[in-house]
């Protein structure tokens, strides 16, 4: 398409000025915690950066058992519902059964819905089996969550990949089971990746779960660990901005690595956020 | 969604499905199904979450119009469905269309940069904006540099312009996503239209109009359901800027289910304000989906 040097020229200087306002609040946060304390705390400097903050956040902000807990929460919730979603979307993607359009619709419903409308008796409910104030009550509900999207998005990839292929594998007499991990699985790696990404994405990122059921601090997932550094820690900005960038840091590195998988994932898969 | 026989999964009828499907539904029905089911029957109740719950009917959702902090909030969340999807919109169709007709270079680069907000954890960018808020932030800075010094101010303290400075940091939050979703429409704009456009002697703001904005009508149905739905469903950055306050300027439903059930001790009330919001967003999914569809056919 021709366009004139000097419309160019406009549309970079658009371009690059969006660009930075994008940016410029996790700048803000990066250039904050490789900065000197602003607390008078001495922290010894490397070529005017002071990394030094990143470890006294670690150690005595406890981000360590903050992020040690988000990792277990995450990685269980990753595992558990992305191998549920596979198997409940084999079923609704290329089996016939009695009910399935029903079940399809109940599974949508999660989807849509937002996690308020389900905290209120979750907490109370936990409470009464004595299951609030653990991690099955951060971890069980956002599996529930997760589920949700992930039959949704398994589903779809199951109904347009495979028809010939179930078929064929089938007239060579393999069973269902062997259908699944064997033939389809490894084609769907792709949209496998994509759901792993996403709901780490989300699992990480969560905050309205944990914060209602964790009371103890060594419960604390990592953004809630921040939420409360933020409330006691109000001297100064360093060590909370060196907080913030531990909390982001995983999402953030898994983004640029694969981030066609966020775009593609969240754009044709993504009612649920 | 009528499917005819020929598109269903193919296969005889197999019971073995239910097995597949058993463990998903399992968690989804004990721990989703189940709660939604109780959080309808709690908003039918008085309860403060200890002693014993009496019958309230349906006074709870008749609170939520009469109470004027609840009608408040959901006034308040209409002010932040324009700052999380309308502005966005506005400025990711001018953005999208810019990329779109000038093949710039750096594209890729480009929008790696500007979708990079979605992935950052709220609480995160709630923190870096109430720093730049602050008396002596960033924002107060430049306004400073550029002669506006009479509208420097803490801005997330001040009655008046907490809710517009909470809601511009979703605007912020949303650009990428609105920008990177009509840019993929219209990399599907055949060339042929803008090529007649230019013979019939149309400039870059006719042919945005005559060509560009009726063939992204889908994805802007798809950006407005994503975008209004996360305005209402607005909680960690009202909670981690300003906690709904000064007063109750910035108090949004979301906050005030939290507020009710878990520090006022007001269960089904806070109950009967998830079960409205869930309603309010169930129907503007269906309905923006609906119109989607429709354009699409």
């Amino acid at each position: 398409m021709r366009v004139s040097r000097a419309e160019r020229t406009a549309n970079y200087v658009i371009l690059v000025g969006f660009a930075m306002f994008a940016l410029y609040p996790v700048l803000t946060i990066l250039a904050a915690a490789l900065g000197p304390d602003d607390t008078g705390r001495a922290t010894s400097s490397v070529l005017g950066l002071h990394p030094g903050n990143f470890s006294i956040a670690w150690n005595v902000g406890h981000f360590s058992s903050y992020l040690a807990t988000s990792v277990l929460v995450s990685t269980t919730v990753v595992v558990v519902s992305v191998v549920f979603s596979i198997l409940s979307g084999f079923a609704l993607g290329t089996m016939r059964f009695r009910g399935s359009t029903l079940l399809f619709y109940a599974f949508l419903v999660g989807i849509m819905m937002p996690s308020e409308a389900i905290v209120v008796p979750l907490y109370y409910d936990l409470r009464t089996l004595g299951l609030t104030d653990t991690l099955w009550a951060v971890v069980l509900p956002q599996i529930a969550q997760s589920v949700a999207f992930g039959t949704f998005w398994m589903r779809a990839y199951f109904r347009t990949s495979s028809r010939s292929l179930v078929e064929a594998a089938r007239l060579d007499g393999a069973s269902t089971r062997r259908i699944l991990w064997s033939v389809l699985v490894p084609l769907a790696r792709p949209a496998i990746v994509t759901l792993t990404v996403l709901v780490f994405m989300w699992t990480w990122n969560e905050f309205l779960i944990p914060l209602v059921m964790v009371t103890s601090e060594s419960l604390r997932t990592a953004p809630l660990g921040l939420a409360f550094f933020q409330g006691q820690y109000t001297q100064g900005f360093t060590l909370l901005a060196a907080g913030a960038c531990i909390v982001a840091t995983p999402v953030v590195l898994v983004y640029l690595f694969l981030q066609r998988h966020f775009i593609a994932g969240m754009l044709e898969g993504a009612v649920r956020e | 969604m009528a499917q005819r026989k020929s598109a269903g999964p193919p296969g005889e009828p197999r019971r073995v499905a239910y097995l597949y499907l058993l463990p998903a539904f399992l968690v989804y029905a004990a721990f989703l199904l189940y709660p939604l089911v109780r959080s309808i029957q709690i908003s039918l109740y008085d309860w403060n979450g200890n002693t014993l719950a009496t019958w309230a009917g349906l006074d709870n959702y008749a609170e939520v119009v009469t109470d004027p902090a609840l009608r408040s909030s959901f006034g308040h969340a209409l002010v932040l469905v324009f700052f999380y999807a309308v502005l966005p919109l506005v400025i990711g169709l001018g953005l999208a269309s810019i990329l779109n007709r000038a093949r710039v270079r750096g594209l890729a680069f480009f929008r790696t940069v500007i979708f990079l907000p979605q992935v950052v954890a709220m609480v995160v960018i709630g923190v870096a904006w109430r720093r730049m808020y602050a008396p002596d932030g960033s924002v107060n800075d430049l306004l400073r540099a550029v002669g506006l010094d009479s509208l420097a101010r803490g801005w997330l303290g001040d009655y008046a312009a907490a809710l517009p400075a909470v809601g511009f940091i979703g605007t912020w939050f949303e650009i990428g996503l609105v920008t990177v979703l009509l840019l993929a429409g219209m990399g599907q704009i055949s060339g042929e239209l803008y090529e007649a456009a230019r013979l019939d002697g149309a400039g870059p703001v006719r042919e945005f109009f005559a060509v560009t904005l009726p063939s992204v009508r889908g994805e802007m149905a798809v950006a407005l359901t994503l975008t209004v739905i996360a305005a209402l469903r607005t909680f960690d950055l009202v909670y981690i800027t300003t906690r709904g306050g000064p007063g109750l300027s910035t108090s949004v439903p979301s906050f005030e289910v939290y507020n009710r059930a878990f520090q006022q001790g007001r269960v089904g009330s806070a109950a009967a304000v998830a079960v409205v919001l869930t309603l309010i967003i169930f129907l503007i999914s269906v309905g923006i989906t609906r119109v989607a569809d429709r354009d699409s056919r």
